[in-house]
């Protein structure tokens, strides 16, 4: 199954109304099993790996196995993403480890503003002028074929 | 279903999806809309900060022009998106979508996505459209910046996550709004709208995938996008365009991981199992068909076509020369510090690559021991998908830009469909193919400024015959019925002769597709007799579709998902079936029309006729704005 809940970690976040998992999948697959406490994913053939349920966990209890019909088992790749950076840990099938970070964003979480300080120079609705144009495209004026 | 609470909301821009399209059109729509008292609505069947195709992430930015270096002209991207489609593209789509594009490239670097940059301080190209980022939250910045937008506008702008739309709300040739579930509680939404934008996304798991088992759910494009913009579109009435033109993605087998890095930034080739490279063993066969088989770069579906012949031949497995590239690339540098230096820069960003957006390959290498400095990786075409904003070109027929359409492209609003008050964008909207995900982003925001222009100029609220609404819901929640009434007469919940559950349903579309309509096991080929006959059954599917059967809500979202898709599909039939010659050999091949023919240089357009129930079938005009060489 791609993404699964490792029982021991997950504390079906707290039984708040819906655990972060449930939140984020794109694919509407996380599930919380109200008996157990516990978050599991309800179709791991329609799992995209999309790694967001990994991603956003708050206990680290979800990893991925990767979709058996094609991989060979031992390879790990496992995630721990920041507010700017994620790190990623590989684990080849013969034991070798990588490890790679990369940057996220160059912003405070939470603070984009839509304008980005750029003007738009219109308020003329027929006109092809979009918002914060042409500041933000760095040119005069808008081209024309 | 009396225990489904109906909600109605009334508003004025209504935005269908959560994606880089509807994204664009939300920060756009509340601009303009904020000054004239406007409301905004956005609903999306995920959470905005993942949803839609660029959930994962991306590596690059696949559409910037650079017009303010002056490093291309918007000529020059009509020039090469026309020609990577064989002639067929709508000119003035694709340069009204170039000329505003690098603005949503600056705001989402402003917003806080890493652009690369090199010394002298320029955005790093993976190829002359391409900019490399760090693109782990690519679409959480986006949807950040959205969110923020419809805040600004206060109680005027807001946003639905969760909700699944099956229908559009119609007044005559006019879209109202729309109406949809939700996938978490029982509720029926109606959303009454002035101006409806559909950015629902493209259309996957229509053809039978390779993988069928976990493996499923590794499509190249998301397994979410399941042909909701096009129902919607078809079902409202609205004249479709190139719904034959299909993309199919060679990518790295199985995992599906991008290949645009390994080819572009690091120059590597491929062969066949001998070591040969067919771009060049079989250059002969891209005369066939010139003019657009000899420009460069090759289009996308005559690479593939090249790389298929091999496949027929026997001479796979096809591999990407990773280690040749590396080797090419250190006896490049003398310096053996400086070579060190460079080899573990490349490495970092071959793995980004795949950890920025299929992650699954980077288990996939992993779990197989590939180094890629040591060992080629195989390559393989995926199967096919419906992505107007990648180099398929399927969707909406849409109204041109004002000052740079013709006459014939030309009713109204820019990016307006056939039906009044009706917008489309990102994979919606059809013939301006290459727009990616800046490009997608971009046409939301000309189709959202189109869509309150619209809103200003019509601003009473068309009646909805309310009478109909108890219909529409009854009909959205069949499925939840039909499983109701009919789940005690037989021992297993999937298998009973008086209904048929979504998973099944989805499966039987897969293989009529597969098999009849040029999937991958028939080698992408078709003919009139195979599509007629693949025509056959998917007028059971139709009827069958009546006893879908769903035992909760999720199970009710994949009813309606196989739905949709099952209108794609057919769509895509008819299509193939009208365009009587072969233009995309490396997306299909009809084998009884083999040849490209000159009287097919057009738009292959279909209609859904409600009243009849009919499709009607006509061919547009492609009016060359610009010359391909």
């Amino acid at each position: 199954m791609p993404s699964f809940v490792i029982t021991e970690k997950c504390d079906g976040c707290k039984a708040q109304d819906k655990t972060a998992c449930q939140y984020i999948c794109p694919n509407d697959l996380m599930v919380l099993n109200k008996e157990t406490n516990k978050a599991y994913n309800r179709a791991p053939e329609m799992c995209w790996e999309c790694y967001n349920c990994v991603k956003i966990c708050p206990t680290q209890a979800i990893e991925i196995r990767g979709y058996a019909d094609f991989m060979p088992l031992g390879g790990y790749v496992q995630p721990l993403r920041s507010t700017d950076s994620i790190m990623w840990s590989v684990r080849f099938r013969n034991g070798k480890i990588k490890h790679f970070k990369f940057p996220t964003r160059t912003t405070p979480e939470g603070s984009a503003s839509p304008d980005a300080g750029f003007n738009t120079s219109t308020d003329d609705l027929k006109s092809p002028i979009l918002r914060t144009e042409p500041e933000s495209l760095g040119t005069k004026k808008i081209e024309q074929l | 279903m009396k225990d489904f609470e109906t909600i109605e909301i009334t508003t004025d821009i209504l935005i269908l999806g959560g994606g880089m399209a509807a994204c664009g059109a939300a920060f756009e729509a509340t601009h303009w809309a904020k000054q004239h008292n406007l409301k905004v609505t956005l609903v999306d069947k995920a959470a905005m900060d993942r949803s839609g195709a660029v959930a994962m992430g991306l590596s690059a930015i696949n559409m910037y022009i650079g017009l303010k270096d002056g490093d291309n002209t918007i000529k020059d991207y009509v020039k090469y998106v026309k020609n990577d489609l064989m002639g067929i593209a709508r000119d003035d789509l694709v340069a009204n979508i170039a000329r505003h594009v690098d603005s949503s490239v600056h705001l989402f670097e402003k917003w806080g996505l890493p652009v690369w940059k090199d010394e002298d301080g320029k955005y790093v190209h993976e190829g002359r459209w391409q900019v490399m980022i760090n693109g782990e939250s690519y679409k959480t910045i986006v949807a950040e910046a959205a969110k923020n937008a419809l805040k600004e506008l206060g109680e005027n702008g807001s946003y639905y996550e969760r909700i699944f739309i099956t229908e559009p709300l119609m007044d005559g040739d006019r879209c109202v709004g729309a109406i949809g579930f939700s996938v978490r509680d029982n509720k029926i939404y109606i959303f009454r709208a002035k101006s409806v934008l559909v950015a629902m996304g493209g259309a996957v798991h229509i053809f039978k995938p390779r993988s069928v088992g976990e493996g499923l759910g590794r499509s190249w494009y998301p397994p979410f996008n399941s042909g909701a913009s096009a129902y919607f579109t078809i079902k409202a009435g609205a004249e479709m365009t190139c719904q034959e033109v299909r993309f199919v993605p060679v990518r790295f087998k199985d995992a599906y991981g991008p290949v645009g890095a390994w080819f572009l930034l690091f120059k590597s080739k491929a062969t066949n199992a001998l070591g040969e490279d067919y771009m060049e063993t079989r250059a002969g066969e891209l005369k066939r068909w010139a003019p657009y088989g000899l420009a460069k770069p090759t289009p996308t579906n005559l690479r593939n076509y090249l790389m298929m012949l091999e496949v027929m031949e026997g001479k796979h497995p096809i591999y990407m020369r990773t280690d040749e590239a590396i080797k090419n690339i250190a006896a490049k540098i003398d310096d053996e510090k400086e070579r060190k230096r460079k080899l573990k820069k490349l490495e970092n960003e071959a793995w980004e690559d795949f950890l920025d957006m299929t992650i699954s390959q980077a288990l996939l290498w992993a779990s197989t021991n590939i180094f890629p400095d040591e060992q080629p990786s195989e390559i393989a075409a995926c199967e096919p998908y419906f992505i107007s904003s990648h180099s398929g070109a399927s969707g909406a027929w849409l109204s041109g830009p004002e000052d740079m359409a013709p006459d014939e492209y030309k009713w109204g609003y820019p990016q307006m469909t056939t039906i009044k008050g009706l917008f489309a964008a990102g994979d919606a909207s059809g013939a301006s193919s290459h727009k990616f995900s800046s490009g997608s982003f971009t046409e939301g925001r000309i189709a959202a400024k189109s869509a309150v222009s619209f809103c200003v100029d019509h601003p009473e609220l068309s009646s909805f015959d309310s009478s109909k609404i108890e219909d529409l819901k009854s009909n959205i929640l069949k499925p939840l019925e039909t499983f109701n009434n009919h789940k005690n007469y037989s021992n297993d919940p999937d298998i009973n002769p008086n209904f048929i559950k979504p998973k099944m349903f989805m499966f039987r579309l897969q293989k009529i597709m597969d098999e009849y309509s040029g999937g991958v096991s028939a080698n992408f080929k078709t003919s009139e007799a195979l599509l007629k006959k693949g025509l056959e059954f998917i007028r059971y599917m139709k009827e069958d579709a009546e006893k879908l059967a769903a035992e909760d809500l999720h199970e009710l979202m994949r009813c309606w998902e196989n739905i949709h898709r099952l209108w794609q599909a057919e769509s895509h039939i008819r299509t193939m079936l009208f365009r009587k010659e072969t233009r995309w050999p490396g997306y299909y091949f009809r084998s009884d029309f083999p040849e490209m023919k000159e009287e097919w240089k057009c738009f292959a357009n279909c209609r859904w006729n409600s009243e009849t129930d009919e499709w009607e079938m006509s061919k547009k005009d492609v009016i060359d704005l610009v010359e391909i060489e």
